[in-house]
């Protein structure tokens, strides 16, 4: 019987390792650096260091008084507002680049003033693909921040409060360092999930090299006509998913 | 300077309606089992609590009147030493001691070097860089008190300033706390469940149960008079209730005891542990006061044995190990208890 747990076990790790290998002995490894440094794959990637980054910045700057308000503040409703805050992990990322073009494209909800008070058109912009991948990846932030703030000891607050510190230097000489691991981890995970969104880019952002064609979406579209490329910016991908993992590993893979 | 707080709160099952006041340049014990209230107290007077009822005034300051005015901790002049002392874990012991002046607006410069100069008198500025996970107890407990007087606050509460050090060194660091209390000027109050530290660090004890004050006096006048059993196991006596007639004592079980003093109505008899001898056969002789009863429990309390005695007299009673071991001593083991007449106390419940 364990054997039989055993072999079915040996073929679920094969399912995950086998593409990730498949991968890897594609790699032109002779003319990687030639592939990443073709004008759609430095684009690509140029766009997806400043995309993701910048989705980064910001699920940090909204997430963490986010996760503040979802972990101290009870209100009502507060469930049903974790629920929505939360639903980008599951709701398929193209579906998420539909709502994302009714609510900020140029007729949308929000996006027709935006473009009639402002002259803002996000759709076919950067700033569409820093929206979508911000939106894929900020729940990745909010969970782990406020699992964070909610794991840890508020009697340090009290103290810092009896010591006379006001709430905002309580929260920036107390809170926020004690949550600082939580911060981070979040962060690496909301960036990991910025750099690999696809969906609701395309849906939302388009396809446009050098404006808002990511490296996932020049992934795709270079499978067909340029594999090198394509392969060489997939394993680019891979090693930083790899290093995430890596500066999570303690958290998360029980490694210490 | 003075401290008046009378005020009544409900939180959870926990109904807490008490009276306190403490002068300057006293230490006052706020003394009761766990959860009686006493960190909630403290928590109420620090700000970190608000109260349903009554009133929180400090040197003539309303701090908290349960309606218009509650000023929050940061504006209270008021330093705490929590329980665990609660150092940040992330600043170095100097930057933790002079966290309340740098909230409070103190440069930075000025702040350090006032720190500096704190943990210098203490003895521990070698430790300034340290963070506090490399501290000893002992001296998280003195950077702990530190820090909670660089403001100079006038009201200083402690809340189980010894609970979280070990055992061998509590006797020694009860010292040095007591010494460093009292070179602190204003209101001191300090929450414990350990008696001994309250007869070592306070001048008066207040005694809480189930949120209200059951008895408040000094330490020798508290276990003179115990007025509930849980104070009387706190200073270590027995405590019997009953109803006097005359020179004798009827407890509920239906037994009596005889006492040296003639009194009437409703009374509390106490018999100090020592006084009690064991037998096991019944004694003839001269204590008047002999029951049978059943080992219940044996424990060994430093060079002294305190034996639990269950039956219609239920007693504690301490003798040495030599004697456990020649009666031979266990639970179960049925005993006779006999003391004098002359060792009970019995005074109005």
């Amino acid at each position: 019987m364990p054997w039989l747990a055993v072999l079915i076990a040996f073929v679920g790790f094969a399912f995950i390792a086998l593409p990730l290998i498949g991968l890897l002995l594609e790699v032109p490894w002779g003319s990687l650096r030639d592939d990443l440094t073709t004008p759609e794959a430095a684009a690509a990637l140029r766009l997806s260091v400043v995309c993701s980054l910048w989705a980064t910045a910001l699920a940090v700057l909204f997430g963490v008084p986010l996760a503040w308000v979802l972990a101290r503040v009870s209100f009502p409703g507060r469930s049903i507002v974790r629920a929505l805050v939360l639903l980008p992990l599951v709701v398929p990322p193209v579906v998420g680049g539909v709502g994302l073009f009714y609510a900020f494209g140029r007729d949308g909800l929000v996006g027709q003033y935006l473009y009639d008070w402002f002259g803002i058109q996000l759709t076919f912009s950067t700033a569409g693909a820093v929206f979508a991948e911000t939106f894929v990846a900020m729940p990745f932030l909010v969970i782990t921040v406020e699992a964070a703030l909610r794991s840890m000891d508020r009697r340090y607050e009290d103290a810092a409060a009896t010591l006379g510190a006001q709430p905002l230097t309580v929260a920036r000489r107390i809170t926020l360092p004690l949550i600082a691991p939580g911060l981070v981890a979040g962060a690496a995970l909301a960036w990991a999930r910025a750099l690999g969104e696809f969906g609701a880019t395309i849906t939302f952002a388009g396809n446009i090299q050098g404006r808002t064609q990511t490296t996932p979406l020049a992934v795709y579209l270079l499978l067909e006509s340029k594999p090198d490329v394509a392969i060489g910016l997939s394993i680019v991908l891979l090693a930083v998913c790899v290093a995430v993992l890596a500066l999570l590993r303690d958290r998360w893979l029980g490694v210490g | 300077m003075s401290l008046h707080a009378q005020l009544a709160l409900q939180l959870g099952s926990l109904d807490l309606e008490v009276t306190v006041d403490a002068d300057e340049g006293e230490t006052v014990a706020i003394l009761g089992p766990n959860g009686a209230g006493k960190t909630t107290f403290l928590r109420v007077l620090a700000g970190l609590a608000s109260i349903d009822r009554g009133v929180v005034v400090l040197d003539g300051a309303v701090l908290d009147d349960a309606g218009s005015v509650f000023v929050p901790p940061e504006r209270r002049p008021i330093g705490v030493v929590f329980q665990d002392y609660l150092l940040f874990p992330h600043l170095s012991v100097l930057e933790n001691v002079a966290f309340g002046l740098r909230s409070r607006g103190v440069g930075r410069a000025e702040a350090r070097r006032a720190a500096a100069d704190s943990l210098e008198r203490l003895g521990l500025a070698d430790r300034a860089a340290s963070k506090p996970r490399q501290l000893s107890g002992g001296q998280s407990q003195r950077v702990a008190l530190a820090r909670a007087m660089a403001t100079e606050p006038r009201l200083l509460l402690l809340d189980e300033p010894m609970a979280a050090l070990d055992q061998s060194a509590r006797g020694a660091l009860r010292r040095e706390l007591r010494a460093q209390l009292a070179s602190f000027p204003g209101v001191r109050l300090l929450v414990t469940h350990d008696p001994l530290d309250a007869a070592a660090l306070a001048d008066r004890l207040v005694i809480i149960e189930r949120g209200e004050i059951v008895q408040v006096g000094t330490f020798a006048e508290v276990a003179a008079r115990p007025r509930s059993s849980y104070v009387a196991e706190l200073v270590g006596v027995n405590l019997l209730q009953g109803v006097a007639d005359g020179d004798h004592v009827r407890l509920p079980s239906g037994a009596t005891l005889v006492a040296p003093e003639v009194v009437a109505g409703d009374v509390f008899a106490v018999v100090h542990p020592r006084s009690v001898a064991l037998h096991r056969e019944e004694p003839t002789g001269s204590p008047r006061n002999v029951a049978a009863g059943t080992v219940e429990n044996v424990e060994l309390l430093g060079d002294r044995v305190r034996i639990r005695v269950s039956g219609p007299v239920p007693l504690v009673a301490e003798v040495t190990p030599s004697a456990v071991s020649e009666l031979g001593l266990v639970e179960g083991t049925p005993v006779w208890t006999a003391f004098k007449a002359t060792d009970v106390t019995v005074f109005p419940r």
